[in-house]
């Protein structure tokens, strides 16, 4: 169980929208976080590189200063490297993840982005589903 | 002075993330379980992220150019095609196995926990794996895309 939290959630899709308009008007970049790795991955660092060290060093940060945040990861570990592997493959082969497609991708009111957004969130209801509800659990 | 801001936006986001609950697998998942243990926080996450950036990406395109750069990089407008199709529909498969996104595992990484490097070391390898099909695929064609 997770407690739900509509108004801390609401808070920080705020500070990520944020984060996605500034980069947008001071670098003129879409903020997604597939496109940024794999440039980082194919020999593009720069600004990639110091957005990700950010992304990083802030969570870090707020951790040290106000203490441990929820964090559970229910996967077992060939669960987890089979899922990036899937993962990474699939935002390639799709052009984006949740923070391209989902946030910035709809935000400009792209129409691949939109039915790259249904098409991850019912997949991953349906996996959760699967793995929940039909065979009991990884 | 690009490379300072750029660390000062991925702080924004990486506090976003954390503050949302998206670094968290657990209650990825359960945004998931709507049959289950649902908790429906992320759908604010996206709701709060997209009040923001519809209007502010309305704003700043209207501009001319960026900050740091002579134009705003937008992704060429494609089709709808089988990749679209299957690359997202793949990769939610990967997102509801252990509830990383790479979005959430980058600032999860900051928890200094093991879970998120794995994911992101294995989420590489299928990006770079990716790129190898993509580029032969490409080769194949020809110039047609």
């Amino acid at each position: 169980m997770t407690g739900f939290t509509p108004w801390t959630s609401l808070a920080g899709g705020g500070l990520i929208g944020l984060a996605v308009v500034l980069l947008m008007a001071l670098h003129g970049r879409i903020l997604g976080v597939t496109g940024i790795v794999t440039g980082v991955l194919t020999g593009s660092r720069g600004w990639r590189l110091a957005f990700l060290t950010g992304a990083v060093l802030a969570p870090m940060g707020l951790t040290f200063a106000f203490g441990a945040v929820g964090f559970h990861s229910p996967a077992p570990w060939p669960w987890i490297l089979f899922s990036g592997l899937l993962a990474g493959i699939g935002v390639s082969f799709g052009g984006g993840c949740t923070s391209g497609h989902g946030i910035c991708g709809n935000a400009r009111l792209s129409k691949r982005s939109a039915v790259a957004t249904i098409c991850f969130l019912l997949s991953a209801a349906a996996t959760v589903y699967a793995i929940r509800h039909l065979i009991g659990g990884l | 002075m690009p490379v300072i801001a750029a660390l000062l936006i991925g702080m924004v986001f990486g506090s976003g993330i954390l503050l949302g609950g998206m670094a968290n697998p657990a209650k990825v998942l359960n945004f998931f379980d709507i049959a289950g243990t649902w908790d429906p926080s992320l759908a604010f996450v996206i709701l709060g992220a997209l009040a923001v950036a519809g209007p502010g990406y309305r704003f700043i395109l209207r501009r001319r150019r960026p900050v740091f750069d002579t134009e705003f990089h937008l992704p060429p407008r494609r089709g709808i095609d089988l990749r679209l199709f299957g690359g997202a529909s793949l990769f939610g498969i990967g997102w509801g196995i252990a509830g990383f996104c790479p979005g959430g595992a980058i600032p999860a990484l900051g928890l200094l926990r093991p879970e998120p490097l794995v994911f992101l070391i294995a989420m590489s390898a299928g990006i770079l794996i990716a790129h190898r099909i993509q580029g032969r695929i490409a080769d194949k064609i020809g110039s047609r895309e």
